[in-house]
């Protein structure tokens, strides 16, 4: 009897940690079903080629039109802009911050790095708009700062903790011989860190690069602030707007159409994501795997 | 000759990668410290006691943050409430219980998709399902609850790591003197994964400060005060990012969007340090 209802505890116990356990798994269930319902009816009313090819999105006019071409070419553009200005300056600290520097600069600049990450993205915005806004009005003689390139500052800037810190890791890993080596065959330090540690790392690093690419094109409020918010094909002194930005600026007055217009807008997001979180998962795996 | 060039080659390669590392490395350094000095001097001046323990008024025309403050905490109790049970529970299946390697490769995947997708997404599904589908409304219970669901995967990551240190000796030891397994989690599994717990807990708690993307349609802006204990989580309010955003962007009141960033800033040191002493506490602790 007292084992039985021992092991009667016991199962309930098991139970109750599983269903805890698959609360993540149904989560990721709801959002996918809850995207994709709610993010079909407009594409099929709009036709995909219309939606995703349209170059002019005009949800409030009379006769309305939603395209997001300008909404996809931005968010392609603002996120490749971002690695292009981000990636090497993050990867250079990393190599310097894991390989180089000596024990107390370290600590103080990682500390520094992980309070980058802490920063909540308003105040990035808040100061973009009171810093690069006006800076770039100022230095590009353009009528507005409010444009593709303060987007792409606040990004890069955004995204290098996540850089610096996978680079790192990687780069961290890559076995004590590999460089032993290559100093007693005569390389110099540095000669060492960039052409034995590097290339071994180089599935960590490029993960790091990924792992950015989600962190660019998924942020929302940053963005907002400095980039102009109107949906114009992208330039780097014209005022655009995101897909993130997209979604954002217009859901709280949004209705019918245009409502479930926005909707799409977060699935083909979200297919974005789902793309770059797959690649990633990739990346790490080999990197594991190679380590 | 030929070998001189070399030689003078390399000696640059070195001296020049070197000096970039370097340089990227401070301008890093460089860029956080002119983010920390130039937030705290344009906001400081603007915070006063006034400013931190009054709401918004007309009548006055004065603005005070304190139902943001409000709001704020709430948000951060009602979201650690149901994230820390779920993470750690979820850890601790994966860990102690599961032998399915099916089911364990959905959960961490589930895991890791849930750590990739956007909070603009979260934002809109959180409206959709807690505001529209289980009738939240806009309230702070539906933002606590979207952020719930957000911070999910890094209770449960922390809780993973922390777990993975509890000597497989201690477990088997408790098995040996005829402990059922929920006994062994219990005494010996639980006690040894706290240091995880608290630091999943304060990279939540630093999470949901710094979120504002996926408040904005579950929580609402309104900037009222509420009794935890009278009204619950059922009201409407603003967290003191989603303020910043609006009072810097709806609004153009600048003054008062830089005292809340500077407020938002302190907060965001504060936390970054704990997290580091924690870290190092229990590292001390557990070498010894």
């Amino acid at each position: 009897m007292k084992v039985k209802t021992k092991n009667l505890i016991e199962n309930i116990v098991h139970g109750i940690f599983l269903v805890l356990g698959l609360v993540t798994v149904a989560s990721v269930l709801m959002i996918t079903v809850y995207l994709i319902v709610s993010g079909i009816p407009a594409i099929k009313e709009i036709g995909l080629p219309n939606f995703l090819l349209g170059k002019k999105w005009a949800s409030t006019a009379a006769e309305p039109s939603y395209g997001i071409l300008p909404f996809i070419l931005t968010s392609v553009y603002g996120t490749a802009g971002a690695i292009v200005l981000g990636v090497p300056v993050g990867f250079m600290a990393a190599v310097y911050l894991a390989k180089m520097a000596n024990k107390r600069v370290r600590t103080v600049v990682v500390e520094a790095v992980s309070l980058l990450a802490g920063i909540p993205s308003v105040v990035y915005g808040l100061v973009g708009m009171m810093v690069l806004v006006p800076g770039i009005r100022k230095v590009f003689n353009v009528p507005d700062g409010a444009s593709l390139l303060a987007a792409i500052i606040v990004l890069a800037i955004m995204i290098l903790p996540s850089i610096i810190k996978v680079s790192m890791t990687s780069l961290e890993a890559v076995p004590r011989e590999y460089e032993d080596a290559s100093l007693a065959l005569g390389a110099t330090p540095t000669e060492t860190y960039f052409r034995v540690s590097v290339p071994a790392a180089k599935s960590g690093i490029a993960a790091a690069v990924v792992l950015g690419v989600g962190r660019a094109i998924g942020e929302a409020m940053a963005v907002m602030m400095v980039s102009g918010n109107a949906p114009n094909m992208p330039e780097l002194f014209q005022s655009v707007r995101f897909l993130t930005t997209a979604v954002a600026s217009e859901m709280s007055y949004s209705s019918g159409l245009q409502r479930q217009a926005l909707f799409s807008i977060a699935l083909v997001l979200f297919l974005f994501i789902m793309l770059i979180n797959a690649t990633l998962n990739f990346l790490l795996k080999r990197d594991k795997s190679n380590g | 000759m030929d070998n001189k060039n070399v030689k003078a080659k390399r000696r640059a390669y070195g001296i020049v990668m070197h000096g970039l590392s370097g340089l990227c490395a401070a301008l890093t350094a460089a860029l956080v410290l002119f983010l920390i000095a130039y937030v705290l001097i344009k906001g400081i001046p603007n915070i006063s006691w006034e400013f931190l323990s009054t709401k918004p008024s007309y009548l006055t025309d004065s603005v005070g943050i304190l139902p943001d403050i409000l709001n704020t905490l709430y948000i951060v109790l009602g979201t650690l409430v149901w994230v820390l049970p779920l993470g750690v529970g979820a850890a601790i299946y994966l860990t102690e219980y599961a032998s399915n390697h099916r089911i364990v490769g959905a959960i961490e995947y589930a895991a890791e998709t849930l750590s990739g997708i956007p909070s603009i997404i979260y934002g809109l599904v959180g409206m959709l399902f807690f505001c529209n589908f289980l009738g939240f409304q806009t309230s702070l219970q539906a933002g606590a609850m979207t952020l719930v669901i957000m911070n999910l995967p890094t209770v449960m990551r922390t809780t993973q790591e922390s777990l993975k240190t509890v000597p497989q000796s201690l477990r088997e030891g408790a098995f040996g003197l005829g402990a059922g397994k929920w006994r062994v989690i219990r005494t010996v599994v639980f006690p040894g994964c706290v240091d995880g717990i608290i630091t999943g807990c304060i990279l939540a708690v630093g999470r949901i400060l710094g979120e504002s993307a996926a408040l904005l349609f579950t929580a609402g802006f309104a900037h009222n005060i509420y009794n935890i204990f009278v009204d619950g989580l059922s009201g409407a309010g603003a967290t003191l990012t989603v303020a910043l955003y609006v009072y810097a962007k709806e609004q153009g009141d600048f003054e008062i969007a830089f005292a809340i960033a500077a407020i938002l800033m302190a907060l965001t040191v504060i936390i970054n340090l704990v997290a580091t002493l924690v870290g190092k506490y229990y590292q001390k602790r557990r070498s010894i």
